[in-house]
């Protein structure tokens, strides 16, 4: 028996409560009929008694005490899904708007999704070539990893999404596996039309998956969008075995929608307003990242996040950081400068990189490499900044050497054309010929082997 | 008959029973039809709350809620040595074999598998008396571990039935015995223990015996004792997991407890691979044959990530109670606050720090209070080292959680995140970090390696703080103006950071250091300055000493000498001294 509940008893930002209904379960889906025939949806959020609270996707505008009727569907929040998904067009939570029909699903899927077993995780240990030098030798992606980009507002972060989109190699054999999913959250109309033409212009368009809420579409609408996305992505990864590397732009209009959802409720905030479940909120979903055993595919994230006022201690960005596997941060002073991508080195990491590279991954070389060039370029901004006191001039000549690797590291190493593709035997050698600039025996994080064998000085010179 | 309990309201994790007085505070229960793991967190004459371990997605109104009548409780048994349990000690493989990759709701397995036969030894003879803590079975749980099971606290009475050895599962009566008031009381492998309470012991005793980590800063500038407590707070990136993981991996403990609360699932899927790889120097058997993992990641559910602490220190204290020392780690346990106050916010209780309950420090207080070096009931002295990863928010150290754990903790290692940034691993800094253990440990450390060692460290320490101190005035006009004593002391420092501090994990010599080879690279550094200083008061130029690159071949002598043979340290005095004299002679 179905029953419809005529109007409601309060509404307040984008919830409203219904009294006297029964058979509800937690997290249920609801539809809701308005007077002038417009449907909308709802989720369930709260229960007491045979009163509820109703979270509505597209707000709650036109909505009055007695104009709704609304029914419960019977189950929490599903995607439909097959493997045609690939190459469609879906708003933010997941309702086709690409013109070309309802999907035919071989499976529903929750869209919240269960936990991983951390016993049936398989460490991942696949590096991803992305070809752009920063990445590769200094945080290096590896396949089923959680890597964010940290940006802030007008940089090029997308610019660089899609280039590691593009250049992402799997080998041969697995290309045919590769697909990506896209999530917009927030984002304006022409960023989510950046990311279609990029994508059709590399190719792939047909093997993209496009979840749009763009920054006009209904906020609360936007807290479901990462996990149709995400869904989505462990469908095709898990059951149909592919790779897939899932790109969320952008996070903290995520979090902000969470904020907004959350104090209409009355929950009591934590920091800066956002609610106190906020880690978990983002674990749920940035966990969902990861290889399994005996599966073949993985799921590979790269959430973007533009951090307000650049402050990398904001709550969105600080909980990101404790959750994901290393951060891309870009700074402003290098964009400003000219360079692309404008890659902070010293405060970008990848956690996973070490069991990734090396011998037999990459090079034996690779990490005392990226070691070495982490500490000498640390030392670059010391350097810099003893030179802002006493001037350039005054600097001892060890100094000057390293602040002259300090230019050449930028603009060669980390400056990159956006559709320039470096293999990683590039990148690592041309790291090696920028340390050759400095004294041998200042390298000290790496082996005397190693060092013999890569070290270059006198060729330093010779080499255009 | 009562009428039967039912859910009324649901909010997350937080659900509601309305007019019942059946629940006791802290009872764990079983809520809704799927039987999900809760427990009971508020009682008022109308309204009970349970707090839900597990997922609370399509749980509806009107379903039952049942009473177990016991708190949360954990099984202790053999067979929880090389385990994997969740924040409420549920077996991750036993429900993975079940259930597949990804963990569903009302999960029903238990604990200890039921099924195994353990070979037992029966330890004990009809007649004999017994009081809490005797041992009455003992079996081999691991190749390095024996399990010896305790009568529970509490217990006492006379054996009036004991099996022969034999194969026994974990719930087969081994051993019946009588109480003083004539009840008989069955004895099987394993007992419950409530794990919020902590197991009592007959005394604590002064923490007199150094954890040895093989990691340089740690030994040698803040030491932690056996049975002390320690913090490692950092932002992200600073290292924390990596510390704890080598801790986990080198420290002599004899069994670990490593708690991964809230953390990455990755993250435990690489301890677990790289566990079962590496050999226990101590007895040559995999690592795995030591260990207790408890993996509640971030997207596991809140509830059950605030429990697995508690879990996990229970485990520990049990294993103590046989006489093993016991190490704990607890990453991280700015995630278990969280869990905290999200439940709290939930229950809509009155913040009080940045939203974290005001009963945040009693309950760290509480939890820090249940490492120690003690007496046990069975008279053996055992340990539990409580070693606590803290997050702080924005890495500002002056956060509640980090605030409140210094409190509570006599070691604290700061890790920075500019150490971390050049990858100056580990990246404990020394000026901030300290240890309140030197004046327990200082008499074990001159006895077991010599006093030299406490010397070297005193003067190492004083070189680093000189120069920090000197660093203040080269960052302002650079190290070509300082005279040439203060240049030494840099130079120094340099050689003491790069070659003693900084300590590669992933190098076979490097990765652990024993105490020993600690003191003499400390020996051979030293002497460097004490020649250094000799040629400085004859006036003749640091340049020159420079010149012969002893500074950097003493950065890389922790590489250079092997562990297995520190007779080479000989050959670098003799070095030096052959430098000195040849720079004198000139």
């Amino acid at each position: 028996m179905i029953i419809d509940y005529v109007g409601v008893k309060e509404v307040s930002g984008s919830l409203i409560v219904i009294d006297g209904v029964s058979d509800v379960s937690f997290e249920e889906i609801v539809e809701i009929r308005l007077d002038n025939g417009t449907v909308r949806q709802g989720r369930v959020v709260q229960i007491d008694g045979d009163r509820i609270v109703v979270q509505v996707f597209e707000g709650t505008k036109n909505i009055s005490l007695n104009n709704t009727r609304t029914r419960l569907k019977g189950h929490p929040m599903e995607l439909s899904l097959s493997s045609e998904i690939l190459g469609r067009v879906f708003d933010g939570v997941g309702r086709p708007i690409d013109g070309l029909g309802d999907i035919f699903p071989e499976k529903k899927m929750n869209v919240n999704g269960m936990p991983i077993n951390p016993v049936a995780r398989l460490y991942p240990k696949n590096y991803i070539n992305t070809g752009i030098s920063t990445i590769d030798v200094l945080t290096t992606l590896i396949r089923g990893q959680k890597l964010p980009i940290f940006s802030g507002a007008g940089m090029k972060h997308n610019e660089l999404a899609v280039q590691i989109a593009r250049q992402a190699k799997i080998s041969s054999d697995e290309k045919e596996n590769f697909a990506i999913v896209f999530a917009a959250m927030g984002v304006k109309n022409d960023v989510a039309e950046y990311f279609r033409r990029s994508f059709e212009e590399s190719g792939v368009l047909q093997r993209v998956v496009m979840f749009l809420n763009l920054s006009n579409d209904p906020v609360i609408e936007r807290i479901l969008t990462p996990r149709c996305a995400l869904t989505a992505a462990e469908y095709l990864a898990f059951e149909q075995g592919m790779h897939i590397l899932v790109i969320m732009t952008d996070m903290t209009s995520y979090a902000e929608a969470l904020r907004e959802f959350s104090s209409s409720k009355g929950e009591i905030p934590g920091r800066k307003g956002y609610p106190g479940y906020l880690y978990s909120d983002l674990a749920s979903l940035y966990e969902r990242a990861g290889m399994i055993n005996g599966k073949k595919g993985s799921v590979t994230q790269i959430p973007i996040l533009t951090m307000p006022n650049d402050d990398i201690t904001h709550p969105v960005p600080d909980l990101t950081g404790y959750i994901t596997e290393g951060q891309i941060v870009l700074e402003r002073a290098l964009e400003g400068e000219g360079i692309y991508p404008s890659i902070s080195v010293l405060p970008s990491l990848s956690r996973l990189m070490k069991d990734g590279i090396g011998q037999g991954y990459t090079r034996e070389d690779h990490s005392s490499l990226a070691n070495q060039l982490f500490a000498c370029y640390a030392k670059v901004k010391d350097v810099r900044s003893l030179a802002s006191v006493i001037g350039e001039e005054e600097l001892s000549e060890a100094d000057k050497k390293i602040l002259k690797f300090g230019k050449e590291f930028e603009s060669k190493f980390i400056n990159q054309g956006f559709s320039e593709d470096r293999s990683i035997k590039k990148s690592l050698d041309l790291g090696w010929k920028l340390l050759s600039m400095l004294p041998q025996k200042d390298l000290d994080r790496v082996d005397d082997a190693i060092l013999e064998k890569y070290y270059q000085e006198e060729k330093a010179g010779d080499k255009k | 008959m009562k009428n039967r309990n039912v859910i009324y309201g649901i909010n997350g994790p937080v659900v509601t029973v309305k007019d019942t007085d059946s629940f006791s505070m802290m009872e764990m229960v079983y809520v809704g039809k799927d039987k999900l793991i809760g427990e009971v967190i508020g009682i008022t004459n109308e309204l009970t709350t349970i707090q839900v371990y597990e997922e609370t997605t399509g749980l509806e109104p009107l379903e039952p809620v049942i009473g177990t009548g016991s708190p949360m409780m954990a099984t202790l048994g053999p067979g929880i040595i090389n385990n994997i349990f969740d924040g409420i000690q549920r077996p991750l493989r036993e429900i993975e074999n079940k259930y597949g990759a990804f963990i569903e709701k009302g999960i029903g397995v238990s604990a200890l598998d039921e099924d195994k036969k353990w070979d037992v030894k029966i330890k004990v003879k009809v007649g004999e008396k017994l009081s809490a803590g005797d041992i009455y079975a003992e079996c081999q749980e691991t190749s390095i571990i024996t399990h010896k099971c305790m009568l529970p606290p509490g217990v006492a009475g006379e054996v009036v039935l004991a099996k022969k050895d034999g194969k026994f599962s974990v719930n087969d009566v081994v051993v019946v015995i009588k109480t003083e008031y004539g009840k008989e009381i069955k004895l099987t492998l394993c007992q419950k223990w409530p794990i919020r309470s902590s197991r009592p012991v007959a005394k604590r005793l002064p923490t007199t015996i150094p954890l040895i980590t093989g990691q340089r800063v740690i030994d040698t500038l803040f030491p932690v004792s056996k049975g002390g407590a320690a913090a490692v707070p950092g932002g992200f990136g600073a290292g924390k997991t990596m510390t704890q993981h080598q801790l986990a991996k080198w420290c002599d403990a004899d069994i670990i407890v490593y708690v991964g609360c809230g953390e990455r699932g990755n993250e435990m899927s690489q301890v677990l691979s790289e566990f079962s790889e590496l050999i226990d120097p101590k007895s040559g058997k995999p690592m795995t044959e030591r260990t207790v993992l408890i993996a509640n990641t971030s997207n596991m559910p809140v509830a059950a990530r605030e429990a697995s602490i508690y879990t996990g220190i229970t485990l520990a204290e049990y294993y103590r109670d046989m006489g093993y020392h016991v190490a704990i780690m607890a990453d991280s346990t700015s995630r278990w606050a969280e869990a905290l106050r999200e439940i709290s916010g939930r229950l809509e209780e009155m913040p009080a720090e940045e939203g974290f309950p005001a009963y945040l420090p009693s309950r760290l207080s509480e939890f820090y209070e249940r490492a120690g070096l003690t007496q046990n009931l069975n008279n053996s002295i055992g340990s539990v080292t409580i070693i606590g990863a803290v997050s702080p928010q924005g890495a500002d150290f002056s956060e509640p959680v980090t605030q409140n754990t210094k409190r509570f903790v006599r070691a604290f290692w700061a890790l920075d995140k500019s150490l971390a940034y050049t990858r100056h691993y580990p990246a404990i800094n020394w000026m901030q970090s300290y240890s309140e253990y030197f004046t327990d440990l200082d008499p074990w450390f001159v006895q077991n390696v010599s006093e030299d060692f406490v010397k070297y460290r005193a003067k190492i320490s004083a070189l680093l703080h000189e120069e920090n101190k000197l660093m203040e005035i080269v960052k302002l006009i650079g190290a070509d103006v300082l005279p040439d004593d203060q240049k030494l002391v840099i130079e120094i420092a340099r050689v003491i950071r790069v070659g003693f501090l900084q300590q590669n994990a992933f190098h076979k010599e490097d990765t652990f250091v024993p105490l020993e080879k600690q003191k003499l690279m400390m020996k051979v550094i030293l002497h460097l300055e004490n020649k250094a200083r000799q040629l400085i008061l004859a006036s003749i130029p640091i340049a020159r000493l420079q010149e012969r690159g002893l500074f950097d071949k003493l950065t890389k002598m922790k590489y250079d000498v092997p562990n297995n043979d520190l007779r080479a340290f000989d050959d670098y005095i003799e070095e030096i001294d052959r430098a000195f004299n040849e720079i004198l002679k000139v």
